[in-house]
């Protein structure tokens, strides 16, 4: 236990210094910040090898071994490096955290009034920060993960959203949370509330992208709540570089007849994991949940994803895509409970994958629990390579083989992109996916006379 | 029907063609001989299994057959010697028996792709997207395919009849100077058929050669070939012109399944 102490010295050194850098000490944030410590201490990072299902093909002892450092100086970067890194629009609602500390001069001023609240967390007013209190830590439950008690830990900074009801006709809300190019390897806690008013209609994209190279970590937290009738069109882009670790903790809450749609995107990071919860909590809550994933090297990216239907007529749809090429791995886990009283619960889950090397895994682990006894459910998973046929097909249309599988792998991950109704987005991706493909090594007999 | 001069000009000759399975190393085609002239169309004939439509495929390249003996040269170049792709841009087309599904893949760029890579290979610049969405437009008109389809993924909930139009706009629209079709006409309704072989007349000429692969006569009924050729067994038993097609008709291929037998 002493060992294990020791290897997390530097977070506990750094809350010591975090606290007594905070200048207004609300006593509600200081108790959370203080049990989030306290969960820290006791759970640490999840690097047991046995009994440790949640985290089986994800070794986080990379993450666990290292020294990040809390970003105590607070670093600037150019607003056109950001712009060109990210997806964005001067006609969205742009809000800029570096490191995970709100900048201002990046961001466009909060929105409140009677209307929408759209900034920072740590510039609420008393009003404000009466409806943050509601929620803010109240999801995610940091008792229990390691990840989301030292991120509740460091909280300070963060977007939080709060839509009256009834609030449409917004600007897409953008939350970009940037890397900066640090002297030491550093971590990030980057912290999202989001609570939409009942009947709301919403589009939120989370951006994570980076200056940086080298190692660095990012551990978000996001509880998004949608009250009754709320609609949300929710993205997530991971951006990352190619040696850092990302471990993103979504809680979801859901009211009824509310709609989630999530697509997410990710790539880079030496060990990346999207970890997902979905609390289906009222009749008619639905969420569609899509993801692509793409890998290269000997990346590693974890998507987890929890669906809990509490109630009955609850409607869950997950879809997942990944292209993975050289030694990189991805692990897939859905785990969709359908809890006694769902009944009339409808579950549908599928992660499919594109192998371009013979060294690329895949750990897909669909599951379904299923306690109600009138549902309708359906999973499935499958893996493979690029079919020699098409490869064959399309060289007979003159396209040599190298620009016919670039062709396939495209339209492999075009059908979760075209699902993209955020325009920014879409063409963002678009071009950066063709960019950002994995030099894949495909080796075929197509190939040789 | 050669050039109107009346000297013979080969495009594409087989000698001695032996191949086999890949996978399991079973001789399919064993020792075919075959000359196409330029601007003639021949059609090959035989009983299922004997190695038609494996003839076609060798000479496109697939990869599921290996050359075991023989020579395939087209246009004077060792045709054997290319990777598919190659041939496909040097102008040898096979319009598959089975068209493969493409998730994701947008015809039009697909075929652009294709186009641009044909006229790369001939020094010539990526063709205009205007000029190019002309002739594409033209060519799904012509083959009377439903213009909403070409829009999704390329032969993606597409019918048997609609995959067998697409391969046509595709063989419009790449130009090539041998044309191979293998069993074009299966699964094709009468009005479907009519069409392909329009599309097939039309592109008739002294720069186009076709060789088709067809079990029934029917096709031959709208597209009348130079010559036929039957395969049985991996050989050709015997050939002639148009009027073989109709005596296969009447008689069936048994006679020459033991003419071939005795003939050994």
């Amino acid at each position: 236990m002493t060992q294990t102490a020791t290897r997390y010295d530097r977070y506990q050194a750094d809350f010591v210094h975090f606290q007594k850098s905070l200048s207004n000490g609300d006593a509600w944030l200081n108790e959370m910040r203080q049990a989030g410590v306290e969960s820290f201490s006791k759970l640490c990072f999840p690097t047991a090898i046995r009994g440790n299902e949640d985290w089986r093909f994800t070794n986080v002892g990379p993450i666990a071994n290292r020294q990040f450092a809390y970003p105590f100086e607070q670093a600037s970067v150019d607003a056109a490096q950001v712009k060109a890194l990210s997806p964005w629009d001067d006609g969205w609602v742009n809000l800029v955290f570096v490191d995970g500390r709100f900048d201002q001069g990046l961001s466009t001023p909060a929105m409140n009034r009677k209307g929408p609240y759209i900034g920072n967390l740590a510039a609420l007013s008393a009003a404000g920060q009466a409806a943050a209190r509601q929620h803010l830590g109240r999801h995610v439950d940091a008792a229990k993960n390691g990840f989301a008690a030292v991120n509740t830990a460091f909280v300070r900074d963060g977007a939080f959203v709060a839509l009256p009801d009834g609030a449409a006709d917004l600007p897409p809300v953008h939350l970009v949370f940037v890397a900066s190019r640090r002297p030491q390897p550093s971590v990030a806690y980057p912290r999202i509330l989001v609570v939409a008013g009942r009947n709301s209609k919403a589009t939120l994209l989370e951006s994570y992208v980076t200056l940086a190279d080298g190692a660095y970590f990012t551990d978000g937290v996001a509880e998004v709540i949608l009250q009754e009738g709320a609609q949300m069109q929710h993205y997530r882009l991971m951006r990352e570089a190619a040696e850092a670790f990302h471990i993103g903790t979504t809680q979801v809450r859901q009211e009824k007849d509310s709609t989630f749609t999530s697509i997410s995107f990710a790539r880079g990071a030496a060990i990346a994991r999207n970890q997902l919860h979905v609390a289906l909590d009222a009749p008619g809550a639905s969420c569609f949940i899509n993801g692509l994933y793409l890998t290269d090297g000997t990346q590693h990216i974890d998507n987890n994803i929890n669906i809990d239907h509490l109630k009955p007529h609850t409607t869950s749809d997950l879809y997942f895509k990944g292209i993975l090429a050289d030694r990189s791995r991805a692990v897939f886990s859905g785990r969709v409970i359908v809890h006694k009283d769902a009944q009339k619960a409808y579950a549908l889950q599928s992660d499919k994958n594109l192998l371009l090397s013979d060294g690329a895994r895949i750990n897909t682990k669909p599951s379904l629990e299923i306690y109600a006894d009138d549902v309708q459910c359906k999973h499935g998973a499958t893996a493979g390579a690029v079919a020699e046929e098409a490869i064959f097909y399309m060289q007979a249309r003159g396209l040599d083989v190298e620009t016919a599988t670039m062709y396939l792998v495209q339209g492999f991950a075009r059908e979760v992109i075209d699902q993209i109704k955020l325009d920014g987005f879409r063409q963002y991706l678009e071009l950066y996916f063709i960019e950002s493909l994995p030099k894949y090594q495909f080796r075929s007999k197509n190939q040789g006379p | 029907m050669a050039s109107t001069n009346g000297t013979k000009q080969p495009l594409l000759e087989v000698r001695g063609l032996r191949a086999a399975v890949t996978a399991t190393g079973q001789e399919i085609l064993k020792g075919v001989d075959l000359t196409v002239n330029v601007g003639e169309v021949h059609a090959v004939m035989g009983p299922n299994g004997s190695g038609k439509s494996t003839l076609v495929n060798v000479i496109a390249g697939r990869p599921d057959f290996a050359v075991t003996a023989g020579q395939v040269h087209y246009a004077g170049q060792d045709l054997l010697a290319m990777l598919p792709d190659r041939r496909a841009r040097e102008g040898v087309f096979l319009a598959f028996q089975y068209p493969v599904e493409l998730p994701g893949v947008r015809p039009w760029q697909f075929m652009k792709a294709s186009v641009d890579a044909l006229r790369k290979h001939r020094g010539l610049p990526e063709i205009g997207a205007r000029e190019f969405d002309a002739m594409f437009k033209a060519a799904v008109k012509e083959m009377e395919m439903d213009a909403d389809l070409m829009k999704r993924s390329v032969n993606e909930g597409f019918s048997g009849g609609e995959k067998k139009r697409n391969e046509m706009i595709q063989l419009a629209l790449m130009e090539p100077r041998l044309a191979l079709l293998d069993e074009t006409d299966s699964g094709l309704d009468i009005d479907a058929l009519k069409t392909v072989a329009a599309g097939v007349n039309k592109r008739r000429g002294p720069e186009r050669s076709v060789l088709l692969v067809t079990h029934y006569q029917r096709l031959l009924g709208y597209i009348t070939p130079d010559f036929v050729h039957v395969l049985v067994d991996g050989r050709i038993a015997l050939s002639g012109g148009p009027e073989l097609a109709h005596e296969l008709e009447a008689k069936g291929y048994d006679w020459l399944k033991e003419s071939a037998g005795t003939a050994r």
